[in-house]
This record gives C-alpha cells, sequence and structure tokens, in this order.
C-alpha cells in the first residue's frame, strides 16, 4: 500500500520552508488555502526538532466507520466517499495519530490520499510515497 | 474484580455473513397486499431539531392528517416521551383501557435525535396505555424508525383505532408518500417479516440502509407483553437487525389495533440533517466523546466487546445477580454466560451501534446460531448479545447457563415480539411456583418447569406464540398469573405475592434490589413500573458506593429519576452517558453524576435547538414531564402511594433458604441496625424482625422522596409544585390533583 513518509532528519519543522506542503496539499488536493486544512500538519518543538501528524494509512478508521464510507482502494489507500458519509466523525474520534482532519466549513471530513502532491513541493526532500504492506485488520 | 482483557485470538471463528434468508417469500407477501389509502405529504428536514408536525394515523377509519407542534408542547414537553405523553393524554379519558381504540400508539423521536455525531442520538420513545399496568407506559428504542420518521418530516406519529384486518403504514420520506396497505398471510414473526419489508420498500440494494420497519410476532398478539421491534439495516452483516421497545406490552396494543408493521423510507443521512443552530459545538463535543471511547472503554467497561453484559459478573462478585427468582445473588455456573465468554461468542470485526455515531456500539451479536427448537428449528440465525438484563433474566434469574440456550430464549422473545425482561421474570416466578409445589407438570400442562430446564421454557414460549396451553397463562404477566395461582386455590395467597416480582402490574427488571435499598425506591417508586430507566441506582449504591447515607439515596431518588426521564425527552440513549467515564472523573465533585457527561448533553441540546439550557434547567425540563407523567397516572387510578408498595421479595428474604444464605450479614443487621441480639433467635424470628424493619424503612423512604419530589405522603404532586413547574397552564391537569388533595 501507498504510504507517506516523513524524514526528520531531513524536514526541519517548518522552520525554514514556510510549510510548503502543506500548504500545497490544502490548495491542490483540498481546493482551499488554508494551510490548517492539509492532511498532514507539521508541528516544530520549541527546543529543536518537531513532529508530523500524518495518516499511515493503517485502516483502523475503515474499521469503525459505520456507513462503509471507507475503503482501500486498488493502492491500499484509504479513500472516503463522500456519498456515504454520515458526518459521524468516529473516524477522527479512533485515529490514534489524529490524522482525519475536519474543516468546520464541510460536513465531511478529510483525509490524506497519499496522492505525492506534497513530497515534490518540500524544499528538503523530507517526503516520500513509499510502498509497504497492508497491516492486518485490527478489532477496534 | 480484576479488569478482563480482550483477547482477539480467543473470537469464535464465526461467519457473520451466513444466515438464513428468508426473501423467497417476497412474491407471496406481495400478492396479499393491498393500498387501502394513500396521501401525499411535502417531506421536510427538521430545523433547530424540529420538523414542527407531527403525523396522526386513525387504522381503522384510515384519516391521515398532519398536526402542528406548538411552542407550548416544545416548551413544556421538550419532544420523545414528552410529546407522546401530551398526544396519548389528549387522546384517552381516565375510563380508557389499553384495547380501546382511542388508546393511542405515540412513537416519537425528540430534538436531539438523528444527531450523527454523539453517541446514542437516535432513540425513539414509544408511549401507550399498557395492557400490564393500566397506565401510561413508555419505551426508549434503537433501531434507524424515528430519526428517519424525523428526516421525512415528522416529529411523532400518532397511531389511533383499530382496524379490521391487518394493515402496515408505509411513510416515503423520499417520495412524500403515506400508504395504509391491507395485508392478508404472509410472516408474523419480525425476523421474517422485517427482513421482507425491508427488500420490498427499499428501492435497490444502496436504500436498504434508508428503510427501517417496526414489527412485533406472534405471541404479541396472545399475550400481553407483546414488544416492538425497531429495525436497522447492518451494512457489514447484510441483514436487518433489531432493538426492542420492550417494557410494558406495546405490542400487544399493536397488534389489538392490527396494525402488522409500520415501515419509513427516509432519505439518505448526512450529519447535519437536524440543522443545528451550533454544529461548531457539536461535532466538537461528539469528536471529544469518541476519543474518550477510544481511550477508556477498553480498560473499564468494554462496552465495544461485550455490550452491557460486562455487568454479569460484576453483579454476581456482589451477590446481586438475580438467581433463582431472585432468592439468591450469586451462582457457581455465572461464569458460563458472563463477559468473558460473550466476548468470545459475539462477532467482533463488525460496527455494533444502532444508530450513526454511536462509539459505544453495545448492540452486539452473536451469529451462525443454529435453533434447536420451534417452528424455525434448523435455521441458522444472528440474535442480540446477549444484553446483561437478557443474560440475567433469561438466564442466572432462571437457572438456565447454556449459552446457546440463552441466546435461543433471546432470539424467541425477539422473533416473536415479547418482552425478554418480562418473559424472564416471569419463567423465574412459574419456576419457584414450580419449585414450591404451587405449580406441577398436571398444573403447566405438562411443562416440567424445572430451575435451568429451557427446553421447557422454550416449549412456553412456544406455546404462547401459538396461542395455546399454560404459555398463555404464562402471557399474561406476572401480576395476572398471581391472581389465577391464588383463584384456583394452588398455594399460599402472601407467599404468591411476596416472591411474584412486579409492581403496577409490571414486572422486575434484572437487578436483586433487597440489599439495596436505594435501588428498591429505584423499582417501585417510579413512574411505568420497575425497570432499570429511571432509576437504575443499584451499580452506584453497591458497587460504587456513591450515596451511602439515607439523606444520599432518597436525593439521588430525586435526581436520577429526572435526569434520565431527559434522555427520552430527546431521543438520546442513557448508556453513553456513564458506561464510559472521563479518565478524572472519580476526581471530581459529584462523581456519580459523571458532571463532563451532563455537561455534554447540555452544549448538545443547546447547540441543536438554540434554547440555552444549564444542567439545572435540565432536571426542570424533565421535572415537569415526570410530574405531568405522575398526573397521568393517577388520572388513570393509579400513581398513589399504595401503587408504589412492592413486592416483599425485592425488600428482604420471604424464605428461610434465602435468610440462610446470608445469615452473617443479616444477623449482623439486626445487631447494628435494630439494635437486638440475634443469638438464640430462630430464622423464623430474625426473618420476623427484618420483615418489620425492612417494611418500615422502605416506608421512610417513601416520605421522603416524595417530600423531595414536592408531593403529598399519598404520592400527589401538590399544586405548588404543579405551579412551580408551569403545568398550572393544563386545567384538566390541576383538577386530578385537586380530588386527591
Ligand atoms: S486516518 Fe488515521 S486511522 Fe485512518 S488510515 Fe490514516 S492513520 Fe489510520
Ligand atoms: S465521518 Fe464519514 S467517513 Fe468518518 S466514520 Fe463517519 S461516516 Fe465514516
Ligand atoms: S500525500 Fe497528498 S493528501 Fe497526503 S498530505 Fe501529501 S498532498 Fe496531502
Ligand atoms: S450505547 Fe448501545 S443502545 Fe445506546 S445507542 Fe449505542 S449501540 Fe445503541
Amino acid at each position: 500500500m501507498k504510504q507517506l513518509v516523513i524524514d526528520f532528519q531531513k524536514c526541519d519543522a517548518g522552520r525554514n520552508c514556510n510549510h510548503e506542503c502543506e500548504l500545497e496539499c490544502a490548495i491542490k488536493v483540498f481546493k482551499v488555502d488554508d494551510p490548517a486544512q492539509a492532511a498532514l500538519q507539521i508541528k516544530a518543538y520549541e527546543d529543536g526538532g518537531g513532529k508530523a501528524v500524518l495518516c499511515d494509512q493503517c485502516g483502523d478508521c475503515v474499521v469503525v466507520c459505520p456507513s462503509e464510507a471507507l475503503k482501500r482502494n486498488k493502492l491500499g489507500v484509504v479513500m472516503i466517499d463522500k456519498q456515504l458519509c454520515v458526518g459521524c466523525y468516529m473516524c477522527i474520534g479512533f485515529c490514534e495519530k489524529d490524522a482525519f482532519m475536519r474543516n468546520p466549513d464541510w460536513i465531511v471530513p478529510h483525509k490524506c490520499t497519499s496522492c505525492g502532491v506534497c513530497v515534490k513541493v518540500c524544499p528538503h526532500g523530507a517526503l516520500s510515497i513509499v510502498d509497504v504492506p497492508e497491516p492486518a485488520v485490527r478489532i477496534i | 474484580m480484576s479488569q478482563l482483557v480482550f483477547d482477539p485470538s480467543k473470537v469464535m471463528d464465526i461467519d457473520y455473513t451466513k444466515r438464513t434468508e428468508y426473501l423467497d417469500r417476497l412474491e407471496a407477501l406481495r400478492a396479499g397486499m393491498r393500498t387501502l389509502k394513500e396521501v401525499p405529504f411535502h417531506p421536510s428536514l427538521p430545523d433547530k431539531g424540529y420538523t414542527n408536525r407531527t403525523l396522526y394515523v386513525n387504522v381503522d377509519s384510515l384519516e391521515v392528517k398532519e398536526k402542528p407542534v406548538t411552542q407550548q408542547m416544545k416548551d413544556v414537553f421538550i419532544g420523545g416521551r414528552g410529546f407522546g405523553l401530551y398526544q396519548l393524554w389528549n387522546a384517552v379519558k381516565p375510563t380508557t383501557r389499553w384495547n380501546d381504540p382511542e388508546n393511542e400508539i405515540v412513537i416519537s423521536p425528540g430534538p436531539v435525535a438523528g444527531m450523527t455525531q454523539y453517541a446514542g442520538t437516535g432513540k425513539s420513545l414509544v408511549v401507550s396505555l399498557s395492557p400490564q399496568t393500566d397506565i401510561p407506559i413508555d419505551s426508549n428504542v434503537g433501531g434507524f424508525y424515528g430519526p428517519l420518521l424525523k428526516f421525512s418530516g415528522f416529529d411523532g406519529l400518532e397511531l389511533q383505532g383499530k382496524a379490521a384486518k391487518d394493515v402496515i403504514l408505509f411513510v416515503d420520506g423520499v417520495k412524500g408518500i403515506i400508504r395504509l396497505e391491507e395485508i392478508e398471510g404472509g410472516p408474523e414473526d419480525s425476523h421474517v417479516l422485517a427482513e421482507l419489508l425491508t427488500h420490498l420498500y427499499a428501492e435497490g440494494e444502496k436504500d436498504l440502509p434508508n428503510v427501517s420497519v417496526v414489527s412485533t410476532g406472534a405471541a404479541a398478539k396472545h399475550s400481553l407483553i407483546g414488544m416492538l421491534n425497531f429495525s436497522f439495516y447492518d451494512r457489514r452483516r447484510k441483514c436487518v437487525r433489531f432493538k426492542q421497545a420492550g417494557r410494558g406490552g406495546i405490542g400487544t396494543v399493536f397488534r389489538d389495533k392490527r396494525i402488522r408493521a409500520l415501515v419509513v423510507r427516509g432519505p439518505k443521512v448526512a450529519g447535519d440533517m437536524n440543522h443545528p443552530v451550533d454544529p461548531e459545538t457539536i461535532a466538537k463535543t461528539g469528536i471529544k466523546y469518541h476519543k474518550e471511547i477510544r481511550e477508556n472503554d477498553g480498560s473499564q467497561c468494554m462496552m465495544r466487546r461485550n455490550g452491557t453484559a460486562h455487568i454479569v459478573e460484576i453483579m454476581d462478585a456482589y451477590d446481586l445477580l438475580p438467581v433463582h427468582n431472585f432468592q439468591y445473588g450469586s451462582h457457581a455456573d455465572t461464569h458460563k454466560i458472563d463477559s468473558a465468554y460473550w466476548q468470545q461468542r459475539c462477532t467482533q470485526a463488525t460496527v455494533d451501534g444502532c444508530w450513526y455515531g454511536c462509539s459505544m456500539a453495545c448492540a452486539k451479536g452473536a451469529d451462525g446460531l443454529v435453533l434447536r427448537t420451534g417452528p424455525y428449528q434448523g435455521d441458522m440465525v444472528t440474535v442480540d448479545g446477549p444484553e446483561y438484563e437478557n443474560a440475567a433474566g433469561l438466564g442466572s434469574n432462571c437457572g438456565v447457563f447454556d449459552p446457546d440456550y440463552l441466546l435461543e430464549l433471546n432470539f424467541y422473545c425477539d422473533t416473536y415480539g415479547i418482552c425478554t425482561i418480562t418473559w424472564g421474570t416471569l419463567t423465574a416466578f412459574v419456576m419457584e411456583c414450580y419449585q414450591r409445589g404451587i405449580l406441577n407438570k398436571e398444573r403447566t400442562g405438562g411443562l416440567e418447569m424445572t430451575w435451568g430446564n429451557a427446553e421447557a421454557d422454550l416449549e412456553m414460549m412456544h406455546q404462547l406464540a401459538r396461542g395455546e396451553g399454560f404459555g398463555k397463562i404464562a402471557g399474561m404477566g406476572v401480576k395476572k398469573m398471581k391472581e389465577y395461582l391464588i383463584k384456583q386455590g394452588w398455594g399460599d395467597p402472601q407467599l404468591i405475592n411476596d416472591i411474584g416480582m412486579e409492581n403496577k402490574g409490571l414486572e422486575y427488571s434484572q437487578y436483586m434490589s433487597k440489599e439495596s435499598l436505594a435501588q428498591q425506591g429505584g423499582y417501585a417508586l417510579t413512574n411505568k413500573g420497575p425497570q432499570h430507566d429511571e432509576a437504575w441506582l443499584i451499580f452506584m449504591d453497591m458497587v460504587n458506593k456513591q450515596i451511602p447515607t439515607f439523606e444520599d439515596k432518597a436525593e439521588a431518588l430525586y435526581y436520577f429519576p429526572l435526569f434520565r426521564t431527559w434522555f427520552g425527552l430527546n431521543g438520546f440513549c442513557k448508556l453513553p452517558w456513564n458506561d464510559v467515564v472521563p479518565a478524572d472523573n472519580s476526581s471530581q465533585p459529584e462523581a456519580h453524576k459523571v458532571p463532563e457527561h451532563v455537561q455534554n448533553y447540555v452544549d448538545l441540546f443547546s447547540a441543536t435547538t438554540g434554547v440555552k439550557i444549564d444542567k439545572e434547567e435540565l432536571i426542570v425540563q424533565s421535572a415537569k414531564v415526570y410530574n405531568f407523567q405522575r398526573v397521568f397516572n393517577i388520572r388513570m387510578g393509579k400513581g398513589l402511594r399504595e401503587h408504589d408498595a412492592a413486592p416483599y421479595r425485592s425488600l428482604g428474604p420471604v424464605t428461610k433458604e434465602e435468610y440462610e444464605s446470608r445469615a452473617e450479614r443479616y444477623d449482623q443487621q439486626i445487631i447494628t441496625e435494630m439494635g437486638l441480639d440475634p443469638a438464640g433467635k430462630s430464622t423464623e424470628e430474625k426473618m420476623a424482625l427484618h420483615r418489620t424493619w425492612r417494611t418500615d424503612r422502605f416506608s421512610k423512604l417513601m416520605d421522603s422522596v416524595y417530600a423531595r419530589r414536592g408531593w403529598t405522603s399519598n404520592g400527589v404532586p401538590t399544586l405548588a409544585r404543579l405551579k412551580e413547574l408551569g403545568l398550572d397552564a393544563f386545567p384538566e391537569v390541576v383538577e386530578v390533583v385537586k380530588q386527591h388533595l
């Protein structure tokens, strides 16, 4: 399955790059000019280093979705079907990585599609899309 | 007790997509149906939680009309159970009985119902005059009917009249059609009927989740204990499942009206259909709660793994599990039906909420059950969980510890349309009568009703479904069975009255209240009869020990019935309130109220309706409806102190064996509570001392609770209390009360 990964040896947590990845994701993928709506969020720690909130396509949200709005596509990526979504936000509450996102202006939540758009704009080459085996379905 | 740890490797390997299907009967069903009347309407979505109209249908005259929801209805009755009681009051006279045509069944979901972001927001409230109690009964039930009805355009549905032939009421909230159809032949039992109707009315596979069916089964029409099944389509299993409006015999009223089923086809559900004033607060509160479940459920109740069944072993450990008709509180075989077992037996790979967004997801299902008896013998079925009440009622209380038989009992209760709790308690009563020789094989027509005899238990139920034999007598319920036994001259009347666990005509639910004064009041000092909807206090009294003093208990019997009533006004489920709690709950003031969750409810109500309330106003909202219901009872000839009396089994040990099973505790109470010396006294003498002390203590509790509720010592709300609540705006209410002051 396709998975977005980040290398913190290379990423400087937005200190010198203006969060290009977030902005690109928000604009290109979700069509809003607001990096807070990106499917990945880079946070800098005060004492150096940082962390990324990103989806590893673990599939936990698929298990809890009551309306079968979440399914893996052929590439193993967890995709949301907006027509089926009932806006319950269980996917958000049960994502251990806090990677399921919500824009207060929309009823349907959104998430990373492992599309790689952000990868291309990272000036430090910290992001990449890798192919890893799908994890087993968990009971949640 | 140590916390159970879920072990996924132990879950039984059962294919949850497999079961017997009945769809080949669809054509025959269709052939037996004929349209009686079709009326168009304008579908609409709610605004701030209300559609502002209800639907009235008379199944006899075929009158169909819309009624406006007035501001007064919203201000005083809120919705749900409040609307149901108000509309029922207007429909009936003091002389009306359950089987009179003017009796109604009112189904109303409440303003918050249909929200998808918080757990437990899909409930319908069903209200009717009960065949068991002759006063209003209300039942809080999951499934999709209520929310889909509201999203079709109605805050409630009133059903009145009695049809000449069986009818189905179909509301199509997409096309705007209300249709009454006559039905000849076809199945009656819910698991077949609802499957067929769901497929009949859904427009294609994708539409199946948008259809919900209300139905009952063959036993409802031969008994007084009929229940209603509210369906929801389980997408993972690809089958129709049910939640039950169980208590008080509403299914019996349904069949007496010759209603075979109600079907709604609603629009596809989305997250904003209530059009709340403040969706952001709802979203944030919902997500916070989902996280709480994710983080805490596994180390608290494990509702997502075993539903409410976790209480089985806790009650057993505290000697509070009803065993053998509430005689004893624990049993050596409890481990066979405890939650560790149900975690293995229930399917774990599915989504088990009875409405969207329920992250508590307690509606566990046991798949792959092959039935051993009855008309569906050999069929493979999916059956609910079972919930605690069913494990205790159908199980330990009757001495049944075989889990497969327990599931089969549960299945047949459901599909035949009878209340599992009621069936458990009345069968336990029959079995004790059998044990004590009040009944015997001859008197039961051959049924050997010994403890644990599940086959005889099932046969009694099949008899009821066929309308035959002793099963039909059992189906009258405990109160009428007591009268029957006494009339026959079988057994000592006092013993029969002591051990028949009913009050106001309704059977006790499955907690042993003998050792919990708070629960004694929680059962008997209720509006609708002993259930755990109004005042489930045994846990906070006996396990968490949060209400130790007499005053604490009396206060709890003021606060909790009102607090819990509020769920029913709005369409909330009670379980998410305290079956998980925030990690820091125990360090909060008034931890037993789960203050953070109370605030969640306040916020959700205000954010939906735009009516700003706080936690005090929440209680006032409930108090209006609660007191209205009390007056309604009085209007129907019950609702006074004498009707709140409790059978002695619920207060103390009736028999010598019961006393001796807990002699140490009871002897100790003679010393500490009565200031006497048990030494040298016979068991009978000690039992008599207990009886006096316990009955007296219960009576004192009544005095305190009535006073706290603003009622006279006869249990009548005072004029001052009615005025304080604004109920003096209803002259009829004042009139009823005046006659008793
Ligand atoms: S959104 Fe969260 S739960 Fe869903 S696949 Fe991504 S990381 Fe897993
Ligand atoms: S919000 Fe939508 S995608 Fe997420 S769990 Fe609920 S229905 Fe599924
Ligand atoms: S992979 Fe695509 S969807 Fe995911 S964070 Fe990057 S740009 Fe956004
Ligand atoms: S907690 Fe259980 S009964 Fe309540 S809404 Fe959720 S699934 Fe239904």
